[in-house]
């Protein structure tokens, strides 16, 4: 984002509006605005790098648990339907229509997946002074998750399935359930803690 | 900060999309593309084709949200008999059932938001291409705000795919997802890269100079 210029100022263009900023370096913490039209040009975080490795690896071991556990069980006359995270996924591709299927695979776990194993990928080299292979697309691409995974909506989709049936049979909430609603929380927090111009410098300063 | 306004672009500076680094524009207009120097994405002055791009998905979004809306998105079939629902009778059913605050929520995603979306799109393609002068600013927080927001209309589909996970009981009960749904789902992802495609800083450059 930025281009040195004399006296340890740096150059930035606004993302929305294409304002150029002449700006000091910001401290820890601190966060620069566009003059023109508001939106955020840098902000600059305390110890990115290692809370944001903590974070995202408490996802990953939340994210095994959200998969492999039992997501909800539903009772019923007796009988008894235990279901998964990716129950409903294997059930839009029996009824043939896989492009659901592939929708709600890609918002609820692939996405995440990316996002969660990219993220580590480049973060943990670039904290030991490495800079790994293809660093600059993966890094991208960890961006560019952030948009199609939908853990978030998911879990709200979740709530108003839960309400629907709560009336017709007993539902258990299952331990995924609950890794699930975890791994939203510490995903979220890995978000505000990377600092992307960081790591994007990192990237630079090695070879 | 400055008497007049500076952009990048008029600076001869180009703006990369993913890491921010600024580059000059490369001084042989060539087709190729140019590459940003540090994070290798291609970079351009503006996004490519950002108005007929963005226009294109509108149209394609107007047209299925049709489908989306009148087609049954899912069918609860009990003890052999099929019931029908739409969007907008899932949410009536909610607020029949009594439960108002979450019949708000799924209204405000499933229906509000796709329809706002729609037209916020369409009146920031017309501003842009009438050269409005009128309040760069907010037309910028009105795409900054549709661009967020537009995930959360998936909320019916997640759900519909919990229930068929669920409701399987074959003679008692099953639920089987509609075509509506699939035609709600195209016109979210639609939306979004509609969203993506359009470039809020087209809505500065045709500001006169003021100040």
């Amino acid at each position: 984002m930025e281009m040195s210029i004399a006296a340890g100022r740096l150059v930035i263009a606004c993302h929305e509006c294409d304002l150029l900023h002449r700006i000091h370096p910001l401290r820890d913490g601190e966060r620069a605005t566009c003059s023109r039209c508001g939106a955020g040009l840098w902000a600059k975080k305390r110890d990115s790098f290692e809370h944001t490795i903590l974070l995202t690896v408490t996802s990953l071991i939340l994210f095994v648990l959200a998969n492999v556990f039992p997501f909800m069980t539903f009772e019923l006359h007796g009988r008894v339907q235990t279901s998964h995270l990716s129950t409903g996924v294997v059930e839009f591709f029996d009824r043939g229509m896989w492009e659901l299927g592939l929708l709600v695979l890609a918002a609820s776990i692939l996405f995440p997946a990316l996002k969660i194993l990219g993220m580590l990928y480049v973060l943990v080299p670039l904290e030991m002074n490495r800079r790994p292979w293809k660093a600059a697309p993966v890094f991208r691409m960890v961006a560019q998750c952030q948009t199609w995974a939908m853990m978030d909506v998911y879990l709200l989709g979740v709530i108003v399935a839960v309400i629907k049936l709560a009336d017709l049979a007993t539902l258990v909430p299952g331990v995924a359930i609950y890794s699930f609603g975890a791994l939203i929380l510490t995903l979220a927090a890995a978000d505000s803690t990377l600092d992307p111009h960081a790591v994007w410098e990192k990237m630079e300063d090695l070879p | 900060m400055r008497s007049s306004y500076v952009t990048a672009a008029q600076a001869s500076l180009i703006s990369c999309h993913a890491c921010h680094q600024l580059s000059r524009i490369p001084a042989k207009r060539t087709h190729g593309e140019a590459i940003c120097p540090r994070c290798e994405a291609h970079i351009h002055l503006r996004k490519p084709n950002s108005l007929s791009r963005t226009w294109a998905l509108l149209i394609a979004a107007y047209i299925l949200y049709i489908p989306a809306n009148l087609l049954p998105v899912m069918t609860v079939i009990s003890f052999g008999q099929g019931e029908a629902d739409t969007i907008l009778s899932g949410v009536k059913e909610l607020i029949h059932a009594g439960m108002l605050p979450i019949a708000l929520v799924v209204f405000f995603a499933s229906i509000v938001v796709p329809v706002t979306k729609l037209v916020v799109l369409t009146y920031l393609l017309l501003s842009v291409q009438y050269r409005s002068q009128w309040r760069p600013r907010e037309r910028t927080v009105l795409y900054r705000i549709t661009e967020v927001v537009g995930r959360w209309s998936m909320i019916d589909i997640f759900m519909i795919s919990i229930l068929i996970a669920l409701v399987k009981l074959e003679a008692v009960a099953t639920i089987e997802p509609g075509m509506g749904a699939i035609s709600f789902a195209a016109v979210v992802i639609i939306t979004m890269f509609a969203a993506m495609g359009f470039d809020p800083r087209l809505i500065w450059d045709n500001m006169k100079e003021k100040r």
